[in-house]
């Protein structure tokens, strides 16, 4: 008798919970680029304001971008992160569960193209990252026919005298294996390797169509999860291996890795700023507009973020690596924070 | 080949001292190889050990500044001498902090050098100095020296993780902020501590102020969860199983599935957990109650498999003696095979659990690998587990949070240690042999 109860019990229980469930902090999801300035964001918003702290996942922009459109309600995260500004596809997502959102840019980051700091530092062109990179390339890579074959391009050299061969510039690239870390397809560090490097690279390199999109998948661009730490260890580990990931894990590990010069610009914070750097990329938040006024502390979050003393060139997330906006962007961003 | 049976004694006494010595070389081999493979195992783990606990002991200390503070106890408190809140909320800690720290270095001038030397506090210091007030709820000692945290990249300097030799562009201290914690050495003004807060406090993107509370007690919410839905449950299917099922097609069935299931990987669990519990009764993100439930699943199969084992190892002259004597089925599998039974049911409970513990696959995929700052104070309040600390922290781009996960995993060694140790123990002081 007593274990039936127990069972009645637990099953109360659970519709209980799942009936009268109301949610007092902020959810975030998204990004693993811009988690670690929303966590900074979201613990001194904690300490300060009152509210709770608000919780944050990283899943990936893609992964954000799927939970967020999911719908309203407080079953639905909040807000999401993301590296890349929203797919069509995703905002049509949006729009059929009704959720209204409103974009922010947070501030700019820099794609790194980072090797170990014992091994040589390269200076390199996106037309080399990209035919390094590519699943196809015209003749393979290693006759100049225009049909397009696998990639059979093995070491850097190789991949300098390609480039050669399709009008770029030398760059003098040494006799080493192709060995490139890149993001998972969730990714947006993914999809900004993808528009910033490689389409860009493919046209540096003339080569018309939709190849870029495709990775080489034969070994040696291998695809990493989220942890950019375990890429840093691995670089370390293999002075011949390289890795794409964002500035701010770049700016806290210059003791172990080094970025590339990429097109003759140094990755740094001016660079960046002043978008010279080519792998240079705005980062985003989604804000669903239903939810501030229902979740406690969202207008007051949204505040803490968008603001200079957090975003700006003197605020908190300055050390941390985000590199701030420009004047006039920020002033974009100021006004349609006041909006919501 | 000879044949045995055919050749005389003597013959036969011959050929098997012939075989003898070949015979003894084989199990000489056989235990040497052996012996490699225990090597092989005990130097991995040892290997293993040795790099987790000198990567994570010191993160048993933190390194402390000593400034000398006048705090404004008129600002602060109301006419009884309690801390006002609000007051105390509105009032600069921080800047008090970084203000005595500058009385040390008056040469210090500059926008850009100002900033360089604040930067050795730890940014939660002015939070964690006005949490500690309030908490006293009155400023008993306003004035005179206080210990409070160093930024991360002290700490680490003070450890000799950050090393001084190579280029001041490839460091995170420059060699002037170096120079400056080498003047507070000499002044005696820094010192290394217990790190109180790693074992008190919840995450935290500081790493000086980021602990392992929250993920401990969130792991407890979940696995406390687990034991109340999987342990009924698994011991009742067992029961039914033993005792009750019909052998057939369908039972034979079910017993295959359930051996199936303990295969499984962990993360289907967690897209199951997001389908039905998030998906279908709406529960709550990230909460513990979610967590225990998932894991519960994964570990009924392992429940219910250690179940059966023990049951089927008490005589069944106690059960046939019950139902002699005049007790109903139930009777006999509740009150007298089950008590015998138990303490195999709680061994496979106990290494299930250590099992459940260890998990984060399928905690990912109902939220409960996250940020979170609070200690959970429910079951549905949002948290993590130890080992989702460990990987968000393994994770992360502070060198100092290198050192914590590090200690995160000896402590996560320590309650499966505890937790099997129970295991044997429990086993060797209940069991009983027939």
């Amino acid at each position: 008798m007593r274990i039936t109860h127990i069972i009645a019990g637990l099953a109360m229980s659970v519709a209980v919970v799942g009936a009268a469930h109301a949610r007092d902090q902020i959810s975030i999801v998204g990004s693993s680029t811009v988690y670690p300035f929303a966590t900074i964001v979201a613990e001194k918003f904690g300490q300060s304001s009152g509210f709770k702290t608000p919780v944050i996942e990283s899943t990936g922009s893609g992964g954000g971008m799927k939970l967020f459109c999911a719908g309203v309600g407080l079953e639905h995260p909040d807000i999401t992160n993301a590296s890349r500004a929203m797919k069509s596809k995703e905002a049509k997502l949006c729009e059929s569960n009704g959720v209204e959102f409103q974009e922010f840019i947070v501030g700019n980051d820099g794609l790194a193209f980072a090797n170990a700091n014992t091994a040589q530092k390269f200076e390199i062109s996106i037309a080399h990252i990209a035919a390094a990179l590519a699943a196809e390339l015209p003749g393979g890579g290693v006759s100049n026919v225009s049909n397009m074959g696998a990639n059979q391009l093995m070491t850097w050299d190789q991949v300098d005298e390609f480039v050669a061969m399709r009008g770029g510039a030398k760059v003098g690239l040494p006799n080493l294996p192709i060995s490139v870390m890149v993001p998972p397809p969730t990714s947006g560090t993914r999809d900004a390797t993808g528009s910033l490097f490689m389409k860009n690279g493919f046209k540096k390199l003339g080569i018309e169509g939709k190849g870029y999109k495709n990775l080489r998948e034969d070994g040696l661009a291998i695809e990493m999860g989220e942890n950019d730490a375990l890429i840093v260890e691995k670089l370390v580990a293999d002075p011949n291996m390289f890795g794409i990931f964002g500035f701010s894990f770049f700016d806290q590990n210059r003791d172990k890795v080094q970025a590339s010069i990429v097109d003759g610009v140094e990755l740094n914070f001016d660079n960046i700023a002043s978008y010279e750097y080519p792998g240079a990329r705005p980062l985003f938040f989604y804000v669903k507009k239903q939810h501030v006024g229902v979740v406690p502390g969202m207008k007051e979050f949204i505040n803490e973020f968008v603001s200079e003393k957090a975003m700006g060139i003197d605020g908190y997330l300055f050390p941390a690596g985000l590199v701030p906006l420009s004047e006039e962007d920020f002033a974009k961003q100021a006004a349609a924070r006041d909006s919501l | 080949m000879t044949n045995f049976a055919e050749l005389s004694t003597e013959d036969r006494l011959k050929h098997l001292q012939g075989t003898l010595a070949k015979r003894h070389a084989k199990e000489k081999r056989l235990k040497t190889y052996g012996i490699i493979a225990i090597t092989f195992a005990i130097t991995f783990l040892v290997v293993l050990l040795t790099t987790v606990v000198s990567n994570g002991y010191t993160a048993l200390q933190q390194t402390e500044m000593r400034l000398a503070l006048d705090i404004p106890v008129e600002e602060l408190v109301d006419e009884n001498g309690t801390i006002d809140l609000k007051k105390s909320a509105d009032f600069n800690w921080s800047g008090m902090l970084k203000k005595s720290l500058r009385k040390n270095f008056p040469e210090v001038k500059g926008m850009m050098d100002r900033r360089n030397l604040s930067d050795l506090l730890s940014a939660n210091a002015g939070y964690e100095l006005r949490q500690d007030l309030e908490k006293m709820g009155r400023i008993d000692r306003p004035s005179g020296y206080f210990w409070v945290k160093t930024s991360d990249d002290v700490d680490m300097l003070m450890k000799g993780r950050m090393s001084r030799d190579i280029p001041e562009d490839q460091r995170r201290l420059s060699n002037v902020q170096i120079g400056w914690v080498d003047q507070l050495v000499d002044q005696g003004a820094i010192r290394k501590v217990f790190n109180k807060s790693f074992f008190t406090k919840a995450d935290s993107r500081e790493p000086e102020s980021a602990g392992i509370l929250g993920a401990v007690v969130g792991s407890a919410l979940a696995l406390i969860v687990t034991v109340v839905f999987a342990l009924p449950l698994a011991v009742m299917a067992a029961i039914y199983l033993e005792y009750f099922a019909k052998p057939g097609r369908v039972t034979d069935l079910i017993e295959v599935n359930i051996n199936n299931l303990a295969a499984v990987p962990s993360i289907v669990f967690g897209l199951l957990g997001l389908a039905v519990f998030l998906g279908f009764f709406g529960m709550p993100r990230s909460a513990p109650l979610v967590g225990g439930m998932v894991l519960a699943l994964m570990t009924l199969p392992t429940i219910i498999i250690a179940t059966r084992a023990s049951i089927r190892a008490v005589p069944s002259s106690i059960r046939d003696a019950a139902l002699g004597i005049g007790a109903s089925p139930m009777q006999a599998a509740l009150d007298h095979v089950l008590p015998l039974a138990a303490p195999g049911i709680l061994t496979g409970t106990i290494i299930g659990l250590a099992q459940a513990l260890g998990e984060t696959a399928p905690l990912i995929m109902i939220g409960m690998v996250a940020f979170i700052v609070d200690v959970p104070d429910g079951l549905t309040s949002p948290a993590t587990a130890l080992p989702v600390q460990i990987f968000i922290w393994s994770d992360s781009a502070e060198r100092a949070f290198y050192e914590r996960s590090s200690l995160a995993i000896v402590c996560l060694l320590l309650f499966l240690i505890v937790m099997n140790l129970t295991a044997v123990i429990l086993r060797k002081k209940l069991e009983r042999k027939w």
